[in-house]
């Protein structure tokens, strides 16, 4: 759309749209101007005085993160004056900055001391005091050093433009500036850490992190957060098999750099000392430990005998297991053990939009999307605190392209702020308040439309029908509850379709026992519970004989026959398929001595069975599901590279009886995760815990 | 209210816009209508805003904040058609050091103020105006809403002004004690309630002011000189000047004279012959050493320097700036260390604190000059203060960086003798605590 302009920087013509900064048109012809302040995709700042370059025709040297390029420019970078002031610049952020580097959390992946290094001065001139105060802790996680601050205010504007929160702000005058909550000594606030990541410098650090090791004594590990469906990708810092920290700060993913502070901080859980580690046997006094080969042969001997009783046997499923966990385990019930009773808990309808938009392209929504979108409707969640990354994306769309926001929602939240129209409706009332929204969103090029958990069954059709009568470009995100709800589906971990939602004549079955029929069946012999626990809030009306593979003694755990200790998503390799479709590789980074993945306990259940289901190698399962599951045609490269490779379409969607009542989300807030949330400290700790849906 | 005056007029002053102080009860309006008042505005009325703008232009009139832009230019610089509202924004901020003529206007002559606030909104199609007065001046707040009161009594604002269609209102604002706050773009975001540290710029208050919106933002003596412009044709009031620079503009004279006040004199009016013939001439008899001639942002002048003009430009070839009028005039006994001391520590207690070079810098030299001043620095240090003073001189955020270095630089580059034989003075064994911990 913008027109190009041709400057000169250095010497190199480069042609660059109308309105890019000279930071950025200098970054594109391969040469680095210095910023602090400067932070792509954040409010302009002009204050570290940096990135100072010499313009042609322009007396004073200007500074190239505020300037925009102009026609005929030239801009030099390199010039005495202009390497000269960088010094000038570099001495005086010194000249306060307590230089306590070695002791410094930052030490080693700092923007100041990177700077010094490339283009400071070699001595000091500076003799004065330094000026002092003592440190501050925000909260549990966030701690404040005003010394070493250099009052860059990326921190302030992450909050304040990236989340909509606004917690932070600047006190005091002059030298004595400091950046302080805007509730005085605390932070009340999603406690996302997002201001620690941005800080150039030791200023801000991580209540968990802080002093626990130096950076380059950490291996680090990418892969994907292990809380809700967004698919946050995150760098996570080993030492020991022990993670100690969290960040995406290599921009890599879906999420940039956002994490929100069950990826940031909530991978505790890992480490928690209730972790199981050996399997557990109940015996009439309670459990014994027992080896794995006992314990695993016990278990094959029930599902044996279930098996020949003609498959008396259900799978309780796990939202955070991965694509092949998921595959393999359905494949053990369905081809192995004769049983179609398989499910797990569903959050959303993803199948009934799949079934109204079947045969179209790109009904679906990516996370890009978000960004890129014209118009935004949310119905009936709130994404700030269910969602945060599909809400971060859509602030910075409305920030840089000043998307049309619409809200139907049961209360306020956050995205009011931005909303060109918020509207409060009953939950299941979301669709007869459209109406009003009509010529609004006639008007727009095109729209994504999120849904939450009160929009389902023959509600989706409706919507997309209604959508359809805007005669604009349309794309849907159906909101599910965790990392690999989406994968689940997709896999066919449910009682009524197979894996790429084809039909179950497709292996002349009967739809199965949903997860709730299954507590209350008197037909099940053995019960299968993988990573999930239905017996938080219900109850198993006949026992039938429990398996659970479980992380920790959860309610459900503690009813089980056998318990076998698993490795939690943090601990494995596979892959996970996020609330948008985008598929993404999973690496392990934390060794639990004593626990196994589901995949590898499935695989020696099903060998103990002597059943013959294939590979059961993660790797080797993506090929097959690459191979054989609708949707998952994709470039496997790009996955193991650790891109974020969009799945669909499914091409053969069955047409199911949907479930309607069965499908509810858990509502997590930005604090609660179900049973993982609970054994994290840094979630269970903060003062916002655990918060509330719809409080704006 | 028939204010005091501080000094005795001068025979030799041009009493444009402070003809009125002294009169009884000046800041009525009764004596204002009395005396010529909103005249000039019923004048305004009658001319299309362009004729306005123009005759403005025509009167040579600059900006009395400081940087003496042309005012009609600026105001021309308004876009005419805007869906947006537009605003007329009074800078009586009045921080500058040795500057205390705002205060007097607003005192002695509030509906001055108010009329040339008037015309400007005419001028531009504005229909709002505030007055953003410094925290240290409250008490005039009382005087200005008291004038704003009688202007809506007497028609003069609201919303159909003299029954003419024409709205303005207009509301007074108190700062609280900063003085970047009266740079332009610091002052309109404390006005609108935020934290007061400037924009980027462009864009200018002219296009993208208060609120985003187009404004016209001036100094309060700027603001006076208009009714005088109206009234009398922006050509008479450009004659009194020198050809760049018209009219007259308030000399606020201080330091070692036996006369410091406020004078009002012509533009162009000879700096020794203000010293001498205004003020009274140097306190005791004594010799000139010294003049700051335009508040203390502006590089200082040596006694052989002062026979000059005192117009924007003149100041300007000189090396210095006429900046906001503040003459500041120092005899042969003055410690020009000391100066340099005071100085510096004004600044970098103003220092907003916004941008590196001047937050970081205005505290070094702080530091710095107070070590010298104790004779606890090496002479190498010396050159420091001019190397730190141009590391921050055109580099910083906003011209406060440029207003602390530049006087600094200017005294030691100037009376250097002086802070060398201060550190070749017996050091001082302990230092006094006090002077070294930035307050
Ligand atoms: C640090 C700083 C302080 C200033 N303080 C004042 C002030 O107190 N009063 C004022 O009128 N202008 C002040 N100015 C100048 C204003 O930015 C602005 O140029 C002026 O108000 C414009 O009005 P004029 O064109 O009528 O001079 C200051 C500028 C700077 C950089
Ligand atoms: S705390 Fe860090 S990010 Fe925030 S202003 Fe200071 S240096 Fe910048
Ligand atoms: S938004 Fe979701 S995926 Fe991203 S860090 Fe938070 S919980 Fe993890
Ligand atoms: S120069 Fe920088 S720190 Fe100084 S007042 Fe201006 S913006 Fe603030
Ligand atoms: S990066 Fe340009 S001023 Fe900070």
């Amino acid at each position: 759309m913008s027109k190009l302009v041709t400057l000169t920087i250095d010497g190199k013509q480069i042609q660059v749209p109308a309105g890019t900064l000279v930071i950025n048109a200098a970054k594109q012809a391969g040469i680095e101007i210095p910023s602090f302040c400067y932070y792509d995709g954040l409010s302009l700042q002009g204050a570290c005085r940096m990135c100072l370059v010499e313009v042609e025709r322009v007396p004073k040297l200007m500074t190239a993160c505020t300037l925009p390029v102009a026609e005929g420019m030239v801009v030099r970078t390199n010039t005495p004056q202009v390497i000269e002031a960088r010094k000038a610049m570099l001495e005086f952020l010194l000249t306060n900055h307590p230089l306590d580097c070695p002791v410094c959390d930052k030490g080693g992946e700092c923007e100041l001391q990177d700077m010094a290094f490339r283009y400071g001065a070699g001595e000091g001139r500076f003799v004065e005091f330094k000026y002092h105060v003592p440190e501050k802790q925000w909260s549990p996680v966030v701690y404040y050093d005003a010394p070493r601050c250099i009052l860059c205010y990326r921190c302030v504007r992450i909050c304040d433009e990236g989340l909509g929160v606004n917690a932070l702000g600047v006190v005091n005058r002059g030298v004595r500036s400091e950046i302080a909550p805007n509730r005085g000594d605390h932070l009340e606030c999603d406690e996302c850490g997002m201001c620690i990541d941005i800080c150039p410098v030791g200023a801000l650090t991580s209540g968990t992190y802080r002093y626990q090791t130096r950076p380059w004594e950490m291996s680090h590990v990418g892969t994907i957060c292990t809380f809700c469906a967004d698919g946050c990708k995150t760098t996570l810092g080993v030492r020991n098999g022990i993670i100690i920290r969290a960040n995406n700060r290599d921009r890599s993913g879906i999420n940039d750099e956002f994490l929100c502070i069950k990826g940031r901080f909530a991978f505790d859980f890992v480490h928690h000392p209730e972790r199981l580690t050996r399997p557990l046997i109940r015996t009439l006094s309670g459990f014994r430990e027992a080896s794995w080969a006992e314990a695993i042969e016990l278990v094959a001997e029930r599902f044996e005998q279930a098996r020949q009783q003609g498959g008396r046997i259900g799978l309780i499923g796990s939202t955070r297991t991965t694509n092949e966990e998921n595959y393999f385990l359905q494949k053990l019930l369905r081809q192995g053990l004769g049983s179609n009773h398989i499910d797990h808990r569903q959050s959303g309808d993803l199948v009934s939009l799949l079934m109204a938009t079947r045969g179209r392209e790109g009904a679906l929504a990516t996370t890009a999307d978000l960004y890129h979108a014209s118009g935004i409707l949310i119905l009936g969640a709130d994404l700030s605190q269910q969602h945060p990354l599909l809400a971060f994306q859509i602030r910075a769309n409305y920030r840089h392209h000043r998307a049309r926001v619409y809200v139907v929602t049961r209360g306020p939240v956050r995205e009011d702020q931005i909303a060109a129209r918020s509207l409060r409706v009953a939950p299941g009332q979301e669709l007869e308040a459209l109406e009003s929204l009509r010529t609004e969103l006639q008007g727009l090029p095109d729209l994504v439309v999120l849904y939450g958990d009160s929009i389902k069954g023959s509600a989706v059709a409706r919507l997309v029908q209604w959508c359809d009568s805007l005669a604009i470009a349309v794309r849907y995100v159906c909101l599910l509850d965790d990392a690999n709800s989406r994968g689940a589906l997709d896999m066919g971990l449910v009682p009524d379709w197979l894996p790429g939602y084809r039909s179950l004549d497709q292996m002349n079955l009967q739809p199965g026992l949903c997860w709730e029929e299954m507590l209350e069946s008197e037909e099940l012999e053995v019960l299968w519970v993988v990573g999930a626990n239905p017996l938080r809030r219900r109850h198993l009306k006949r026992r039938p004989w429990l398996v659970v593979q479980e992380l920790f003694l959860t309610e459900t755990a503690q009813q089980a026959d056998v318990v076998l200790p698993a490795a939690s998503a943090y601990e494995k390799r596979g892959t996970f398929t996020s609330v948008c479709g985008e598929l993404q590789q999973l690496q392990p980074a934390a060794q639990v001595p004593g626990a196994k993945t589901d995949l590898e306990i499935a695989s020696l259940i099903a060998l103990q069975l002597g059943l013959e289901l294939g590979p059961a190698d993660p790797d080797e399962l993506l090929g097959e599901i690459h191979r054989t599951v609708d949707g998952y045609n994709v470039d496997l490269p790009l996955v193991a590279a650790g891109a974020a490779v969009p799945t669909g379409p499914y091409p053969d969607v069955a047409a199911v009886a949907v479930r309607v009542d069965k499908i509810r989300s858990r509502e997590d807030t930005l604090f609660t995760a179900g049973s993982l949330g609970q054994r994290s400290q840094v979630l269970t700790s903060v003062r916002e815990a655990p918060g509330s849906l719809y409080r704006g | 209210m028939s204010p005091r005056l501080y000094n005795e007029p001068s025979p030799l002053e041009v009493k444009i816009l402070t003809r009125r102080f002294g009169l009884p009860n000046s800041q009525s309006i009764d004596t204002y209508l009395a005396t010529g008042g909103y005249e000039a505005f019923r004048k305004a009325l009658e001319m299309t805003p362009e004729e306005i703008i123009e005759e403005v232009k025509a009167s040579n009139l600059r900006g009395r904040g400081g940087a003496g832009f042309p005012t009609g230019m600026k105001w021309g610089f308004v876009p005419r058609e805007s869906p947006l509202p537009k605003y007329v924004v009074v800078n009586a901020d009045e921080g500058e050091p040795g500057t205390c003529k705002d205060r007097l206007l607003m005192e002695h002559d509030p509906h001055q103020l108010l009329e040339g606030m008037l015309i400007a909104a005419r001028a531009v199609g504005a229909e709002r105006g505030y007055i953003y007065i410094r925290g240290e001046y409250r008490y005039l707040i009382e005087i200005l809403d008291r004038a704003i009161g009688e202007a809506y009594e007497r028609g003069f604002l609201g919303d159909n002004i003299l029954g003419t269609g024409m709205r303005f209102h207009v509301y007074t604002h108190s700062g609280a004690g900063s003085y970047e706050c009266g740079e332009e773009s610091a002052l309109l975001e404390s006005l609108e309630g935020k934290r007061g540290v400037p924009r980027i710029r462009p864009p200018f208050p002219a296009t993208a002011g208060l609120f985003q919106c187009p404004t016209v933002l001036n100094n309060v003596e700027t603001f006076c000189a208009i009714p005088a412009i109206i009234r009398d044709g922006g050509k008479a009031f450009a004659a009194l000047g020198t050809p760049r620079n018209g009219g007259t503009r308030l000399f606020c004279i201080s330091g070692h004279v036996n006369r410091p006040g406020v004078y009002e004199l012509p533009m162009g009016f000879n700096l020794l012959r203000m010293i001498h013939e205004v003020a009274g001439g140097v306190r005791d008899g004594r010799k000139l050493k010294a003049v700051i001639p335009g508040g203390s942002s502006c590089p200082v002048l040596k006694a052989e320097e002062c026979d000059l003009p005192m117009d924007f430009d003149s100041v300007a070839q000189a090396g210095s700036m006429l900046g906001s009028g503040g003459v500041v005039v120092m005899d042969e006994t003055t410690d020009m260390v000391r100066v340099a001391v005071r100085i510096a520590k004004f600044y970098q207690h103003e220092s907003c604190g916004w941008c590196v070079p001047c937050r970081e810098g205005t505290t070094w030299l702080r530091h710095l000059l107070t070590r010298i001043d104790q004779g606890i620095a090496k002479p190498s240090e010396l050159d420091l203060v001019v190397e730190i003073c141009n590391n921050m001189l055109g580099r910083t955020f906003c011209p406060l960086g440029d207003a602390a270095a530049m006087p600094i630089r200017s005294f030691v580059m100037k009376f250097r003798e002086e802070f060398e034989a201060r550190l070749r003075r017996p050091m001082v064994a302990v230092p006094d605590p006090d002077s070294l911990v930035v307050s």
